[in-house]
């Protein structure tokens, strides 16, 4: 019983940051219709950028972290910007192939600067478990779930009670007849993918000093990215939320009592299962494009 | 182009048979086979992404279970090489015919997700399946061809054969009613073409060609490991459809020779070869979005080659021969 209960708070600690990782790539997904390989990358940037700031400029722990995510949002516009504007009317296809162009790009570009070597970024946090009750809890991974927490509430409230997010709920509805309601889509588009690229490397900035770093490190985001955004229903962020939770917890309750060679395969299963049996994804609201 | 096609093809075969002697090289002529085997998993995956509109991301399963396939057949039965090939080819049709049956069901981005899913998950059970795919230790001992030159001429001629077989699908009533899904799915269904049948045969036939591509791989190498499952190889596949030219035949071939090549032309460039390599990806995709085969047809003032352009035509004769369901 212990064991279960510690297996499932391990599972929501993870699960929060894949809940932020899968919200960025549901927003850009569910809007702009666009299939983003490149999402992981922006969570490897978020977390070399936060061991830059924080090991080669010598900056403080908070400033590093939240540097690192302003550097995501500036790296999504310009990306937005420069490469998929022009493509905005070619086929889904062509523009995955661009994202996957970018991925190798980019990742390529972080192995060229700092190398294959895995590093790590120094926290303040106490390496000491916390017992509550009969689980044990790390005080670093209570600040990253908290921190997630208090990110995805923010990004719900923002899209909930904003202009920006009223705008970005009526493109995701109907892009042409929002650009007809003089909504500006393409400003629209450049805040969503910026948004988007901001929340992976926010989660990349949180796991950063828990693990190491390195430039292959957003492959497996990408792939649990994915896995939320399928089982939460495309453009869906509370759906997104819950499925990153239960993700996590899967995981975690896999790798405990199944097998933990198997344990990133729990995303992938859950994925097939979901599009068989419940396509529009695990939490209502079917938003299917294709 | 349709006068200087012949023209074309004959030049074409006679370079691919001399390819032995021209690069006599032991590396040189490893390029040449990985280019051929490309060339058939390009023009296979060219089948769902080109013809049908279906981007599946999951095609390196196929090419992998072949492999895997011919080097199990290989080394528990001593199977000779041929019947390694046809049960590489069997086993990955088997799967296509699975895979397909269950990821059609669905369109659009689920399908790519989906058949990324397949995907990984045989990747990770090749990885962790120790007793019978020793994991990431991988099968050492697989009997080689006897030269590479054998080696290269059991490539070409499954590069030639997928081109054939290509060929005539894409002309076949299953061809035709792919190009009208892919042109319009719910137009194509109202006039009862039969979508789901002819796509799940597509995909049967293109993950049998992918499967003997493996099989040859495996025999190539000699040594079998779950990175024939890296999801980088589809990638590879993908861009060379795309640059190549979607929906032509030419396109698949000349975006695996282009593609094969460029990494190497790359080497002086060391640890930014991958850079400039997806900078130049990003230039193709970007100035050439339907990719170079059509934009170099357009450009000389000819026709697009013939697949597509036949699109709007064949779909009215298909639906008249197949009045029901």
């Amino acid at each position: 019983m212990e064991t279960l209960l510690q297996h499932l708070v391990n599972g929501l600690m993870l699960g929060g940051t894949y809940a932020l990782l899968g919200i960025g790539l549901t927003l850009v997904f569910g809007i702009m219709n666009v299939v983003n390989f490149a999402h992981g990358e922006f969570y490897a940037a978020g977390a070399f950028g936060t061991y830059a700031l924080l090991v080669k400029a010598g900056l403080p722990f908070y400033p590093s972290l939240a540097g690192a995510v302003v550097g995501g949002v500036v790296l999504g516009a310009l990306v937005e910007r420069t490469v998929l504007r022009p493509l905005r009317a070619e086929s889904i296809e062509t523009t995955m192939l661009v994202m996957i162009g970018l991925w190798i790009l980019m990742q390529n570009l972080e192995l060229a600067i700092w190398g294959g070597i895995p590093q790590s970024i120094p926290n303040p946090f106490s390496p000491f478990p916390i017992e509550v009750g009969p689980i044990l809890l790390q005080p670093i991974y209570v600040f990253v779930f908290l921190s997630a927490a208090a990110t995805i509430v923010l990004v719900h409230l923002g899209l909930a009670h904003t202009r920006w997010g009223c705008a970005m709920r009526a493109t995701f509805m109907d892009r042409r007849t929002a650009a007809l309601m003089g909504i500006p889509v393409d400003r629209v588009y450049t805040i969503t993918f910026a948004l988007g690229a901001g929340l992976s490397a926010a989660a990349g900035a949180l796991l950063g000093p828990v693990f190491v770093v390195y430039p292959s490190m957003g492959d497996l985001a990408s792939l649990k990215a994915f896995s939320v955004v399928i089982m939460g229903g495309l453009g869906n962020v509370a759906g997104a939320t819950a499925a990153g939770l239960t993700l996590g917890v899967a995981e975690s309750l896999g790798a405990g009592y199944v097998s933990s060679a198997y344990k990133d395969a729990v995303g992938f299963l859950m994925i097939i299962l979901v599009l068989l049996v419940r396509p529009e994804g695990l939490f209502g609201r079917a938003g299917r494009i294709g | 182009m349709s006068a200087l096609r012949p023209v074309l093809l004959a030049a074409a075969a006679v370079l691919a048979l001399a390819v032995p002697w021209l690069a006599p090289g032991g590396y040189a002529l490893h390029l040449a086979i990985m280019a051929a085997l490309y060339a058939a998993l390009a023009l296979s995956l060219n089948l769902l992404l080109g013809y049908a509109g279906q981007l599946s991301l999951g095609h390196v399963a196929y090419f992998g279970l072949g492999a895997y396939a011919a080097a199990l057949a290989n080394l528990e039965l001593g199977a000779p090489i041929w019947a390694g090939l046809a049960a590489g080819g069997a086993l990955a049709a088997a799967a296509g015919l699975v895979i397909g049956g269950l990821a059609f069901k669905v369109r659009g981005a689920y399908f790519v997700i989906l058949t990324v899913s397949f995907a990984e998950v045989i990747r990770l059970i090749a990885l962790n399946w120790m007793d019978v795919t020793q994991g990431p230790l991988g099968l050492p001992g697989i009997t080689p061809f006897g030269s590479k030159t054998s080696a290269w001429f059991a490539a070409l001629a499954l590069a030639a054969a997928s081109l054939v077989a290509c060929h005539r699908i894409v002309r076949s009533r299953t061809g035709r009613a792919l190009v009208a899904l892919r042109e319009n799915e719910p137009l194509a269904r109202s006039i009862g073409i039969d979508v789901y049948r002819h796509l799940v045969v597509a995909s049967a036939l293109s993950a049998g060609m992918a499967g003997v591509a493996g099989g040859i791989y495996a025999h190539h190498q000699a040594f079998m490991s779950p990175e024939v499952f890296s999801f980088g190889y589809t990638v590879t596949m993908v861009i060379m459809v795309v640059a190549g030219g979607q929906g032509t035949l030419a396109g698949p071939v000349l975006g695996a020779i282009l593609f094969t090549l460029l990494p190497e032309w790359l080497r002086a460039a060391q640890e930014w070869r991958l850079v400039v390599y997806a900078v130049i990806l990003l230039a193709v995709v970007v100035f050439m979005p339907k990719g170079i085969v059509p934009t170099a047809a357009a450009w000389l003032g000819r026709r697009r080659p013939a697949g597509p352009a036949a699109a709007p035509n064949a779909a009215p004769p298909a639906a008249a021969a197949e009045p029901r369901q």
